[in-house]
């Protein structure tokens, strides 16, 4: 089979990434999780991190599918004025 | 003394990018539809299809290639099992999905010996091209990921909101 060289570059690569920059990222992660039930936000761990943010982009990945979904239900019954979409650009 | 002022738009920032490129998309969908059956449910399902393609598209087009994760979504989007897409494509997609299924579980390690396997082998699956970055550049795609993802909810959020009565 062929080479998987691109498994065998796991920590011995030639850029020693420290380990505060992980926690760096790690920590950035968590400030862009919503903040729903975490009591103590300073002391989570970072494989309970990591699963928080697998199951936040899932649910953002549920809520393009509604979105689109919705979408696609709403553009059945209206008709496409031109100012309709200036004025959603326009609106923030 | 408080005067109301509407927010002034960045035209360069990536909310108005993406904005734009996905109504640009939206009206070009709604613009084909045949009027007689725009109602059926395999057309509903049909636009649903195309709306979110176009919705990760725009994002992705919005993001070029500074990113590895959009690097990756386009070449996903590109080479699609479209019904129009030439034979050689579909060769190039079933070899992709045989790598992966030959991929093994890798256990990623800190410095200090601390072991995320699972978690980062299931972020691997949900950030686009994660199965080849390792750790450090996986948390570094995965935020810019959510940022856009969230950028990208807002939007269309938006917009339905627009158009339901």
């Amino acid at each position: 089979m062929s080479s998987r060289r691109s498994r065998s570059r796991q920590t011995g690569s030639t850029s020693r990434i420290s380990d505060d920059q992980i926690i760096d990222l790690v920590s950035k992660l968590h400030q862009l999780l919503p903040e729903i039930r975490n009591a103590h936000s300073d002391k989570v761990s970072a494989a309970k991190v990591l699963q928080e943010t697998c199951n936040y982009i899932r649910s953002l990945h549920r809520e393009v599918d509604d979105l689109s979904e919705r979408l696609s239900e709403l553009l059945a019954t209206t008709d496409n004025a031109q100012a309709a979409i200036i004025r959603t650009l326009l609106m923030q | 003394m408080n005067k109301y002022n509407p927010p002034r738009m960045n035209p360069s920032s990536l909310r108005s990018r993406f904005a734009t490129r996905f109504l640009r998309s939206l009206s070009k969908i709604n613009a084909k539809k045949p009027t007689a059956s725009s109602s059926s449910p395999t057309e509903i399902f049909r636009r649903y299809r195309r709306i979110k393609v176009a919705a990760d598209k725009s994002m992705a087009y919005s993001v070029r290639s500074r990113r590895t994760w959009s690097r990756a979504m386009l070449w996903k989007l590109r080479t699609r099992p479209c019904c129009r897409r030439s034979v050689k494509t579909s060769t190039i997609v079933r070899k992709t999905r045989h790598e992966k299924q030959n991929k093994n579980t890798t256990t990623t390690t800190g410095e200090d010996g601390v072991v995320f396997g699972v978690e980062a082998d299931e972020l691997r699956e949900l950030v686009p091209g994660g199965e080849a970055m390792d750790l450090y550049n996986l948390l570094d795609e995965t935020a810019h990921y959510i940022k856009c993802l969230t950028t990208q909810v807002q939007v269309m959020k938006k917009i339905a909101d627009f158009y339901s009565p």
